[in-house]
């Protein structure tokens, strides 16, 4: 029985236990006369049954789909000469591939060894086995739940209490997906960036200036060359990153702030959710208009200007960037500027301060810390931010800050390294996840901050 | 001391046109920040659609197509095996060399037959196959013009005429069949249906369509059941203690991570070591789902603080249990704003390209998927995809494809406003 139909299987028992316990809650009010002489309301005896019958199964079913997989591995490896089991982890998963390649028939049986063909069809056996096991065993506690639960009903069963519970619990559950998601992307990203400084120290990793993973998997060297030094990736982010916010944060700025104290109503209503279109265009279709809109014209700009720049300069990544940064920059502009409260701006424009001096002089420093915030909450966004770079930016990593040449981004390298074919024990694609793990840190680092920074200058005004 | 007075108020005075200059510029600056806003969108939509209107329409050619049996080399068309076997491309060869006359010199033939695309032959197949007795008869077919000649063909006798790939004899000869009027624009349907090809005139982004709908159909099953049950949690059970505060600083700390670290978690958890399917719509719906939670918890949580305490002290003042309260009064009462919170970060989900590619959507794959656990690709991925591609009729398939997402977006979020509008209720 396959596990979907196992949980079809689950659903359809435990509508059965809600049908049983809800008309055995009704025979149980007859004889006391009606069903207000019972403790909750039949709805929640029927659920009551329905939970009992199907989320024991359940979670044995969770458990068994979670942990099927290596059980079964292990009792195959146990299963084979222990001269065919090889020493090392790379070879031991290989042959293991091997065995549940020949047992699903694409691998053909003629060319393997005899053991291989008898571990295959061991493991074929014992997920046969496996698969019947837990059906038994699930439907068993589905069943053996439903009778007890409709068995031990009482009138004086406290059936809502029990639900409720079982609804407040599922509900934290849901709320803490959050935190597992959290722990889930820290977890697997450190733990193969860990893999990764076990191949290449770290200090080589943070300090060194020459950056080209492909060389480092040919030549069959494992760290040492210097080749996954990362200082070339951190500066074309950040040169990619300070170009957009260079256009981002002045623009978004000066626009939020004369939406909000200069245009006129009608022009605020149509301006407004004019610039959140940009907010809502995909990041790929940026990528697309980076690469062969805005580039190109750059570099023919520079040609006429006697400049050469590369069609892959960062320039045009970074233009983009700071375009599609722009909305995020002056809604929060926007929102932080509203707060500041009236009383300031009055007082100033009775002092006989013009419009921009009450701008220049009140408004913004009152309103810095929030600006502060919502920069660095902008610089994050640039950072991680993925697509555009990697259809309009490079992928050799030079060192240089120079916005018409090339550069790479530790996302744009993220992506190369680990689209298309990987091995997982390359250090060439762990580099990916520790690429990643810095990229988390930093992002998780800017956005702590920024989100302490707005938080703390909203209580002030509050 | 009255000097000394006037001579203040002139210092103010003669500030003063300073002052008002400044004020000026400050609000041309503001003025002109604006302006470069909506310069930024009006250039990006005119270019996009500028270079994509014209992926509807494809250039087909009609030519006079005999159904030779002895060209083909089969006898018996019921057969489908014999079909199978059968060179159709032969047909559209002999078609066009009855066309435009013998051709001297092999060059010569390979430009004539790269008039038309290689997938003719396909489309011949799939008639014979539909209506056997063809075999032996002809009829006059619109057949799918090569990608080169479709992108010369529709820069014709502009200012921008692409000659690039395509010789001055095919020219003549297309030029010939135009006078004719036996070549044309026709509604470009494959775009809408078929899936990827390396040939631009048979790509289309029907398999990309039915990825995304997949892929969605996933992710909305799981982030809005679980988001609005996190929302409720949050906003109504929620004891101020640390797990608390520390789902908050989670949920709000994933809202802001890039989301190609979602795409590193997905290969690490759920490929590596759940053992999910690569490149499965199933696999990209869970990520997607992990990526928009905190928007639909967020608006969810939005939606629930909108709904006035009356309402909450009311039904606890009938004798209502508080999850009674919550389940049936808060949560039909919120449920517009939820649904509104659903719509715009399923409209995130349906822009998002990182964490896909991380997890193997960015396969070349030509058939429409079929289920959850197959190989698909997505509409933005397609787009990344065929962005990367060196032939220039790609860049008018990728506009295309950018049209058609960007027409969802503004259908799901102009969706969002009439629920808002129609169904929120202000109290």
């Amino acid at each position: 029985m396959s596990p979907v139909n196992l949980v079809i299987s689950l659903a359809l028992l435990s509508a059965v236990a809600y049908y049983l316990a809800h008309s055995r809650s009704l025979a149980l009010a007859k004889p006391l006369g009606g069903i207000r002489h019972l403790h909750s309301l039949p709805l929640y005896y029927g659920l009551r049954g329905a939970v009992w019958c199907g989320l024991p199964a359940l979670v044995v079913l969770c458990l068994w789909l979670m942990f099927d997989d290596p059980v079964v591995q292990s009792l195959v490896l146990a299963g084979l000469p222990a001269n065919a089991v090889p020493a090392g982890p790379a070879e031991r998963s290989l042959l293991l591939s091997t065995v549940v390649n020949v047992a699903s028939g694409a691998l053909p049986v003629a060319e393997q060894p005899a053991a291989v063909v008898a571990a295959a069809e061991r493991y074929n056996t014992l997920r046969g086995s496996g698969q019947l096991l837990v059906a038994v065993i699930t439907l068993g506690v589905a069943v053996s739940g439903l009778l007890w639960g409709v068995r031990r009903m009482s009138p004086q069963l406290r059936a809502r209490q029990e639900v409720e519970k079982v609804f407040r619990w599922a509900l934290l559950a849901c709320a803490s997906i959050a935190i597992f998601t959290t722990l889930g992307i820290l977890l697997s990203v450190l733990f193969e960036a860990l893999r990764f400084f076990q191949a290449v120290p770290l200090t080589d990793f943070l300090f060194g200036l020459e950056w080209s993973p492909q060389m480092a998997i040919r030549e069959g060297q494992v760290g040492g060359s210097g080749a996954f030094g990362a200082v070339p990736l951190f500066v074309g982010t950040l040169l990619i990153s300070a170009i957009a916010l260079l256009v981002a944060v002045p623009v978004g700025l000066m626009s939020a702030i004369y939406l909000a104290e200069y245009a006129s109503a009608r022009m605020r209503n149509v301006a407004k959710p004019a610039l959140e279109i940009l907010a809502g265009v995909p990041t790929v279709v940026y990528g697309f208009f980076a690469a062969l809109t805005v580039a190109p014209f750059i570099r023919e700009l520079g040609a006429t200007l006697g400049l050469s720049v590369s069609s892959e300069s960062a320039l045009a990544a970074g233009l983009v960037m700071g375009v599609m940064i722009i909305p995020f920059v002056s809604s929060l502009t926007d929102d932080i500027i509203t707060a500041v409260p009236n009383s300031l701006r009055d007082g100033s424009l009775a002092l006989g301060a013009t419009r921009s001096e009450t701008v220049k002089k009140v408004i913004v420093p009152a309103a810095l810390p929030g600006i502060v915030g919502g920069v660095l909450l902008a610089a994050s966004r640039a950072i991680g931010e993925t697509m555009i770079v990697v259809m309009a930016a490079g992928l050799a990593a030079r060192l240089t800050l120079n916005p018409l040449d090339t550069v790479t981004t530790i996302t744009v390298q993220i992506v190369t390294l680990l689209v298309g074919d990987q091995e997982f024990d390359s250090p060439k694609t762990l580099a990916a996840f520790a690429l990643g793990l810095m990229l988390f840190v930093t992002t998780l680092l800017l956005n702590v901050i920024a989100l302490y920074i707005v938080k703390k200058y909203r209580e002030l005004y509050d | 001391m009255t000097e000394h007075k006037a001579s203040t108020a002139e210092i103010i005075r003669a500030s003063l046109k300073r002052r008002y200059r400044a004020e000026r510029r400050f609000r041309l600056y503001g003025l002109l920040a604006v302006c470069f806003g909506l310069l930024a969108v009006l250039l990006l939509l005119t270019d996009i659609i500028g270079k994509g209107h014209g992926a509807f329409r494809q250039t087909y050619v009609q030519l006079p197509i005999h159904y030779d049996p002895e060209l083909l080399g089969i006898g018996d068309a019921t057969d489908p095996e014999t079909l199978m076997r059968g060179d159709y491309q032969a047909l559209v060869r002999q078609a066009l060399r009855a066309r435009f006359g013998e051709v001297s010199g092999r060059a010569e033939a390979r430009e004539l037959n790269a008039l038309v695309s290689d997938g003719a032959g396909y489309e011949l197949l799939a008639r014979l196959r539909a209506r056997p007795a063809l075999l032996g008869t002809s009829e006059t077919l619109w057949l799918l013009a090569d990608d080169d000649v479709d992108t010369w063909f529709k820069s014709r006798g502009g200012s921008n005429e692409f000659t690039g790939r395509v010789s001055e004899r095919q020219i003549a000869w297309v030029a010939s069949l135009a006078e004719q009027g036996e070549v044309a624009l026709r509604f470009n349907a494959n775009f809408f249906t078929r899936g990827d090809s390396r040939e631009p005139e048979e790509a289309g982004i029907g398999g990309a369509a039915k990825g995304t709908l997949l892929t969605l159909a996933i992710t909305l099953l799981l982030a809005f059941p679980i988001g609005v049950a996190a929302a409720i949690y949050l906003e109504e059970f929620a004891p101020k203690n640390r797990w608390t505060d520390f789902i908050e600083v989670n949920i709000n700390n994933l809202a802001a991570v890039p989301s190609v670290i979602f795409g590193l978690l997905g290969l690490a958890v759920f490929i590596n070591f759940f053992q999910m399917p690569r490149s499965a719509p199933v696999l990209g719906g869970v990520v997607l789902a992990l990526v928009t939670l905190p928007t639909v918890i967020i608006s969810s949580r939005a939606a629930i603080k909108s709904v006035p305490p009356s309402i909450r002290e009311a039904a606890l003042a009938v004798g209502a249990s508080k999850m009674q309260v919550v389940l049936s009064h808060v949560l039909p009462l919120a449920m517009p704003g939820m649904l509104t919170g659903a719509i715009l970060g399923m409209a995130h989900a349906l822009g998002e390209t990182a964490p896909l590619l991380m997890i193997g959507m960015v396969a070349f794959i030509v058939d429409v998927p079929g289920g959850f656990t197959e190989s698909a690709t997505v509409l933005p991925v397609q787009i990344f995809l065929w962005a990367d591609s060196p032939e220039r009729a790609f860049v008018e398939k990728t506009s295309g494809a950018i049209m058609v997402l960007l027409a969802f977006l503004t259908l799901m979020n102009a969706l969002a406003v009439v629920l808002r509008k129609r169904l929120e209720r202000r109290w």
